[in-house]
């Protein structure tokens, strides 16, 4: 409960600080000053969104998560994004294990755990990492040792930059909500 | 028998439904997919541990299948050791579960791949990844099917005789996809499932 006379501001992470410290204010300027700060918030919330999915980083089945998401399972999208990073890890790792057994390769196992990584990428929204799961399977079927390689190099980078990016999207959404504000339905 | 408890039950039946797949994340997206549609869910990791939930693991096992009450199995297709074509035949064979109606999901949209398992007697085949609105309608066509069992309604429905039109075609299930095979399912929806295979074998 935020006392109306006393106000501490929420501070924003990716180096934009804004501490509002307004002490024995009129508690209209106060009001004010929190709906701008909610706005701004949801503002860059919905700019953030649409460039994830411009960008290509999220498709429409995302959009289908978050309607799962209510007041009953209100962290729903959060706790199956973190599940598939985890799966991520752990397929990413088997795989690059068995592209190290140089001259003893096991393409069975890289494919059927790229499978794997491409279904979860697939149930999650995540666009370009299904896209690069695609690809692997296609150096993998046809043993293309330097093409998984790379590839395989390149889901890596592309899950840990959507990783980041889903960071910094739940921020947004907690800070809009410590703000008192309301998560903005956005539309692509 | 596992669709007349159904409407033997409260105005507002819940489904009870087992969801197969060994993915985690698929897993908790069929769960909420079908807890926000009113279900009861309950999750298993393979097909094995489904025939174990469903008491078909080959301990003469139907002793605890009153208690189960499974109303609909949503199985992935292409898992480890027992796949979903397996576990919908292994259902199929049982005469204790033969009629639950069972679905499969797959990422793949391979053509012989929906044809085998609608053959064998799946009630219909999504491509993952499942939306909310895959369910919704799922739904609505499991019911339906336990309502018209308890009505014994053997008069067909428009959709039927639509059916019957395309019946007369060569080539009525080389173009489907996914949502047409489920077309062909729902026309049939006052039917055992065993004369569903009559009807699709007589196709094929």
């Amino acid at each position: 409960m935020i006392c109306k006379n006393l106000f501490i501001g929420i501070a924003i992470s990716n180096k934009l600080y804004i501490f509002f410290f307004s002490l024995l204010l009129p508690s209209r300027r106060v009001e004010r000053a929190m709906d701008t700060l909610i706005a701004q918030l949801q503002r860059r919330f919905c700019d953030f969104t649409i460039s994830l999915y411009h960008q290509g980083f999220l498709d429409d089945q995302f959009t289908e998560l978050k309607k799962l998401q209510d007041e009953c399972s209100p962290d729903f999208v959060a706790e199956v994004v973190t599940l598939f990073f985890e799966d991520c890890e752990k397929l990413i790792s088997n795989m690059a294990r068995a592209l190290d057994q140089t001259g003893n390769v096991d393409f069975k196992l890289v494919g059927s755990s790229v499978h794997q990584l491409k279904g979860s990428s697939s149930s999650v929204g995540a666009k370009r990492v299904k896209g690069l799961c695609v690809t692997l399977k296609e150096c993998c079927d046809s043993q293309n040792y330097e093409g998984c390689v790379r590839c395989l190099q390149q889901v890596d980078i592309e899950y840990k930059t959507l990783k980041a990016k889903l960071q910094d999207l739940f921020n947004l959404e907690q800070q809009i909500v410590q703000a008192g504000g309301r998560i903005p339905q956005v539309d692509i | 028998m596992a669709l007349r408890d159904l409407s033997s039950s409260s105005s507002s039946p819940e489904l009870h439904v087992l969801a197969v797949d060994d993915s985690f994340v698929d897993r908790k997206v069929i769960e909420r997919l079908l807890k926000i549609s009113a279900c009861k869910v309950t999750t298993v990791e393979s097909g094995t541990r489904a025939l174990q939930y469903l008491g078909l693991d080959g301990d003469n096992g139907s002793s605890g299948l009153k208690d189960l009450k499974v109303n609909l199995i949503v199985t992935d297709y292409s898992m480890p050791g027992l796949t979903g074509y397996e576990l919908l035949k292994k259902i199929k064979e049982s005469s204790a579960l033969r009629e639950i109606p069972v679905v499969i999901m797959s990422s793949e949209n391979i053509q012989p791949r929906i044809e085998q398992c609608m053959i064998e007697g799946a009630e219909e085949f999504l491509l993952k990844p499942v939306k909310l609105a895959d369910v919704k309608r799922l739904k609505e066509l499991i019911m339906r099917g336990g309502e018209a069992e308890e009505g014994k309604t053997k008069k067909l429905s428009p959709k039927r005789i639509l059916q019957n039109d395309i019946d007369s075609s060569p080539s009525s299930s080389s173009s489907t996809s996914s949502s047409s095979s489920s077309h062909d399912v729902s026309s049939l929806d006052d039917d055992t499932p065993s004369s569903k295979r009559i009807k699709l074998e007589s196709r094929g």
